[in-house]
């Protein structure tokens, strides 16, 4: 260590493999000083200049800006923003060709500017050894300083950099023909890109700060020279002029014999790497409060009349830049930004400038080779000799012609810089880099699929693993639900329902209410079936919204019903004994249902189904065959009989859709352990209790109103009684339904509103958690919502009486 | 304003194939001069020879692959083949030879393989290898230096005898090979191990006519002329130091270890550097740089293979010559050194 110190004290300077040696060509526009431009007519500032994120707009059509005016603010990471370059107005905000070899249109804010040029007020610090180093990151960060050299990698994030940093190190080779920016900024500035340094030191605190300069630039060695020497921490080191030295990692080597590792970055071997002009932005945004808006641009080339250096608004259009130089295009003239090695040719001059852009450069045919057609390669390996990272370039092409992508990257061709060396030199020709350059775009590309196949891949995989896992369970659960159902607990039902029945009954009201249940859980389940993903918890939320206004409707209703079955004497004795006969006994039919159904595998399920169809007619033919005998005359009779069939079908046809209902849930159902069965048990007992009660208060109700309202004619009490029979018939369905949903819903609620936003509802051990942590909570629940359902349901039912 | 665009860089070093195969051309003059100086005008015969056979040869096979002509003929690839080829066989050959060897080169070794850049061999010493095989006598039948030959040959009967075998006056070329003392006289390598063979030492065997003190009359000249020209090519970039250097070491270190193991029968390491084909082998031959290593260290092993290979063939094999089988032999080694021989990119590995 401390002999590298030395060496590099000494002056010594290491060698980098490869390099070539272009023609110079910076004569050409080196001897004149910075001009400045005439104020443009319009500004097309990009809010994309620099690696990493846009920053947020802050400024809208219409508005005016003063000079320095922050026009984006930073919003994510590694977003810098950007200022007006000059007072004006925004006139859009649009899409704009970019500074860019594709020429992407990225978003700009336009500026016409008012010629004022008219500044923010600015925030100078005279001494900013004052300052702390979070202020000075603010500052640097908020005059939108990204690197000048290339990149544009955003200025803030590297000068807080947390590593150690042993060097750092300041770029100014300028190792491109033609560009002479950093030159002639050093010539005119070296007290402020030293001033610079001394802020990069403030922050960073290396042991040492090396300053590379090409021995092409000798007035700028002398002046940066003369403008360190109160500094011994600067170093101004003279590197030999060969291309690509002014490239990171080249520089790197040639100043301290390191190099950066292959996947790293300068910050991983102790070293920081700044541009010239990055550390004159930096001084200015913190001496003189001026954000960057400007820089030094090499305008050159054998078209432009006065090739030269200028100060160019950010934003300023290309063609600008041109026209005050003095340009007179060739056919086929092409405009470069950049270099001629590394830079790219513009497809129109209707370009802003960039923070990065540090030459236009606009030959003629003979300054720069034409390119020839491309020969076959002979190996020559002209190109490996020139490659300053040692690469095999004329390897690489082979395998890069072949989509060898796994060679590609054997060889190290992400390790390539695109510099040019090889291309450079290729005596056949070859556009090694252009090679390159689509090989890797490929080779990224195809990462990118196999990390989405591998993706697609894992959630097949997962995918497959869940449904065999679900069928398992499925198949568990149909061994083992029928245990869980245990006789017992079928006695326990059964002994409810007989308790419930021996009850006696409190009014009409309940019946109707029992009855609205019925219908109600029918219809769900004729919905459910159709939406088997309906939340649960968003039902319930609707039906407690509706809660209030259907009690009141409800209950003005149920007393209009009571009041509308006036039923003659004797045949509404009959009529009522008759019903009660019918509902008992389809009741008893129907209550029966849910025990049978209870252990529902499919071929269980199909079977208590056919049961079930079977009492359901038998039950709709015994409420036929007592009409007939009784002795109503037949016109009312007929009536009456056709009522009761149609509700007997209906009710058959509710049953039927229950049946199913029950028989293909059980497949989105979690299977149950005692426990939870048990508590399920008793919820069910509880509604089966409260149904049956609400039935035989109806059929009370039906046999006690005939005899309280006296004078009925006969019509109207054959119609009552048959009302009356389909009401006891639903309630007795009802009955049975609230029994089936309710085990059910216990079962099914809890994973269903646990899951509501997955697809996975049946996942069992998921399901079972929650139901084992409050089975209390979720049985009230699920109550709560066969309640609600109840009223919302006997309101419609209380319509269709 | 219509820009035209292209793909960085947008400079160019204005090296060209063409310009890089006449370069080799041109190196090889002052070894031709040397040849044509020791061994007659026959020599640029066969050049004139050779130089129509491969253009015609190489725009046929470009009309079959129904690829343009000019493009491929103008690299000037097949005429440095052609040149090399003409500058290796026998100055006095007849025609067909050369015109075979052409043949063979450019059309089977070179543009079967799918044309410039994609051959597995060099494609002149593959040609000289099919054509020494196949026809030895005619491609042993070198005739002695000038000075040394009894009846000087005039142009025209060289002409005759490469085009009908015999001169003018009716001599076949192996009467006109007869020497001074009517011997008829074959390169000084084979001379000498020839003379080996029957027991003679070296020393007595470089009393021949054919030697002065330390190597082949002529041949020291004709190596020296290629290699003036090698160290051209050097100088202008046009060949690596690689090749040559370790090749020319590598016979030198093996020639050298040999003679001082067996003073006696060994001709040591002048006389194997400055005989045969030495030194057009090291600069012209193996330094094609489409069938040679690609890479600096791989360049290095490749030289002293051939070199190490060049010395025991002439030592120990049947030919008199071992340049273009050891050549050959190397080629093939050529994509297994490549890989073994990467260099450490930058970044990786060794990184302090």
């Amino acid at each position: 260590m401390d002999k590298l110190l030395e060496q590099i004290k000494k002056g010594t300077v290491w060698a980098f493999p490869g390099g070539i040696h272009p023609p110079q060509q910076k004569s050409l526009s080196n001897s004149a000083s910075i001009t400045r431009l005439p104020l443009p007519d319009k500004l097309i500032v990009a809010l994309k200049q620099h690696i990493g994120a846009n920053g947020k707009l802050l400024v809208e059509k219409g508005q005016h800006v003063l000079k320095g005016q922050p026009l984006t603010a930073p919003a994510a990471n590694w977003s810098v923003p950007v200022h007006a370059p000059s007072s004006g107005v925004v006139t859009d905000i649009a899409p704009m060709p970019s500074a860019h070899p594709s020429a992407l249109p990225e978003l700009s804010v336009i500026i016409e500017p008012d010629g004022k040029d008219e500044w923010v007020a600015l925030n100078k610090n005279k001494n900013p050894a004052e300052l702390s180093h979070d202020e000075l990151i603010n500052i640097i960060h908020q005059a939108g300083i990204s690197g000048m050299g290339g990149a544009g990698f955003p200025t803030y994030v590297k000068a807080d950099t947390k590593q150690p940093i042993e060097f750092l190190i300041v770029n100014a080779v300028e190792c491109e023909p033609y560009i002479t920016a950093d030159d002639v900024l050093m010539r005119e500035h070296a007290k402020e890109v030293i001033q610079g340094i001394e802020i990069m030191q403030q922050l960073l605190n290396p042991t040492l700060c090396i300053v590379g300069i090409e021995d092409n630039k000798p007035e700028a060695i002398a002046a940066m020279k003369q403008a360190a020497e109160h500094n011994s921490k600067i170093i101004i080191q003279t590197v030999p002029t060969i291309y690509p030295s002014g490239g990171e990692k080249q520089l790197i080597k040639l100043l301290t014999n390191r190099e950066v590792p292959s996947i790293g970055i300068p910050a991983d071997i102790g070293i920081l790497v700044h541009n010239t002009g990055t550390l004159f932005a930096v001084q200015q945004a913190v001496y003189e409060g001026k954000p960057l808006i400007e820089r030094i641009v090499t305008v050159t080339g054998n078209t432009i009349h006065n090739p030269g250096n200028v100060w160019a608004l950010l934003g300023t259009e290309i063609k600008h830049l041109l026209d005050c130089q003095g340009f007179s295009p060739v056919p086929q003239q092409s405009v470069v930004m950049g270099g001629p090695m590394m830079g790219f040719t513009l497809p129109t001059v209707r370009i802003g400038i960039v923070k990065t852009t540090n030459c236009i450069l606009a030959p003629d045919h003979k300054e720069l080779a034409e390119p020839g057609p491309e020969k076959a390669c002979i190996r020559c390996s002209a190109c490996a000799d020139a490659c300053p990272a040692s690469l095999l370039p004329q390897q690489l092409q082979w395998f890069a012609k072949s989509k060898e992508y796994d060679k590609l990257q054997e060889h190290n061709l992400f390790d390539c810089i695109e510099c040019g060396a090889c291309a450079y030199v290729c005596p056949s020709e070859i556009p090694l880099v252009q090679y390159y350059r689509v090989a890797k775009v490929e080779i990224k590309e195809q990462q990118a699929e196999k990390i989405k196949a591998d993706r697609a891949k894992e959630r097949f995989d997962a995918r497959k693993e869940r449904l065999e896992r679900e069928q398992e369970e499925r198949k568990n659960r149909h061994k083992r639900k029928p245990a869980a159902k245990s006789d017992d607990e079928k006695q326990k039902v059964a002994d409810a329902l007989a308790r419930v029945k021996n009850k006696s009954d409190n009014g009409g009201e309940k019946s109707a209410v029992a009855a609205a249940i019925a219908r109600a859980k029918a219809k769900k389940q004729q919905g459910e079936e159709l939406e088997p993903d309906n939340s649960e918890v968003a039902k319930e939320r609707a039906l407690r919204k509706e809660q209030a206004r259907q009690y009141k409707e409800q209950k003005s209703q149920t007393e209009v019903s009571t009041d509308t079955a006036p039923v003659d004497d004797k045949k509404a004795a009959v009529a009522a004994a008759i019903a009660r006969a019918k509902a008992k006994k389809a009741a008893q039919a129907v209550s029966e249902e849910p025990q049978n159904d209870a252990p529902v595998d499919d071929k269980k399920a199909a079977v208590a189904a056919a049961i079930a169809r079977a009492k359901a007619k038998k039950a709709a033919q015994a409420s036929e065959e007592p009409q007939s005998d009784t002795p109503v005359d037949d016109k009312k009779a007929a009536v009456a009989a056709a009522i009761a069939r149609a509700k007997a079908k209906k009710a058959a046809q509710a049953l039927e859709d229950t049946e199913q209902t029950v028989s293909e849930e059980p497949q989105s159902d979690a299977p149950v352990d005692d426990k939870k069965a048990a508590v399920a048990a008793a919820i069910a007992r509880a509604k089966a209790k409260k149904a049956a009660k609400a039935l035989e208060e109806a059929e009370q109700t039906v046999s006690e109103k005939p005899q309280s309202a006296a004078p009925v004619d006969d019509k109207k009490a054959a119609v009552a009684a048959a009302i009356a029979r389909a009401k006891a018939k639903k309630a007795a369905k009802a009955l049975a339904q609230a029994e089936q949903t309710q085990e059910l819903q216990i079962d099914s609620a809890a994973p269903k509103s646990a899951d509501n936003n997955t697809d996975d509802s049946s996942n069992s051990a998921e399901a079972d958690k929650p139901k084992s942590a409050d089975d209390k909570k979720k049985a009230a629940v699920a109550a709560a919502i066969a309640r609600a359902k109840a009223k919302k349901l006997q309101k419609e039912g209380n319509n269709q009486s | 304003m219509k820009l035209t665009m292209a793909s960085s860089p947008h400079n160019h070093s204005h090296k060209s194939l063409t310009r890089l195969m006449l370069s080799v051309i041109a190196a090889c003059i002052p070894g031709l001069i040397a040849q044509v100086f020791f061994f007659g005008t026959g020599v640029l015969i066969q050049l004139v020879l050779a130089l129509v056979a491969v253009s015609v040869f190489e725009a046929a096979i470009m009309l079959m692959r129904k690829r343009p002509v000019w493009p491929a003929l103008s690299d000037g690839s097949a005429w440095l083949t052609g040149v090399l080829l003409a500058l290796s066989i026998p100055p006095l050959a007849p025609w067909w030879i050369i015109v075979i060897g052409c043949l063979f080169s450019i059309v089977i070794v070179k543009q079967l393989y799918g044309g410039l850049g994609f051959n597995l061999f060099n494609p002149a010493m593959a040609a000289y290898v099919l054509l020494l095989v196949s026809f030895p006598v005619q491609m042993t039948a070198w005739l002695p230096v000038t000075d040394l030959i009894n009846t000087p040959i005039s142009f025209t009967d060289q002409l005759r005898l490469i085009f009908t075998d015999f001169t003018a006056s009716g001599f076949s070329l192996d009467q006109v090979r007869a020497g001074i003392d009517g011997l008829t006289m074959a390169t000084p390598l084979d001379t000498v191990k020839t003379d080996i063979v029957h027991g003679l030492t070296v020393t007595e065997s470089m009393q021949k006519p054919l030697f002065n003190e330390w190597a082949g009359l002529g041949w020291v000249w004709v190596n020296l002329g290629f290699l003036v020209g090698g160290l051209y090519l050097l100088k202008a970039k046009i060949i690596n130091w690689h090749i040559p250097v370790s090749f020319i070491a590598s016979l030198a270190v093996c020639s050298a270890i040999g003679y001082i193991a067996s003073p006696g029968t060994e001709p040591g390491t002048l006389f194997h550097l400055l005989s045969g084909a030495t030194m057009m082998g090291a600069f012209f031959i193996a330094t094609d740089p489409v069938s040679a290593a690609t890479t600096n260290k791989g360049r290095l092993i490749y030289g002293a293979l051939i070199g190490l290979l060049v010395y025991l063939i002439r030592t120990f094999g049947g030919f008199p010559d071992a340049i273009a089988f050891s050549v050959l032999l190397i080629n093939i080694a050529v994509p297994l050194i490549d890989y073994y021989t990467q260099p450490r990119t930058y970044g990786h590995g060794a990184v302090k």
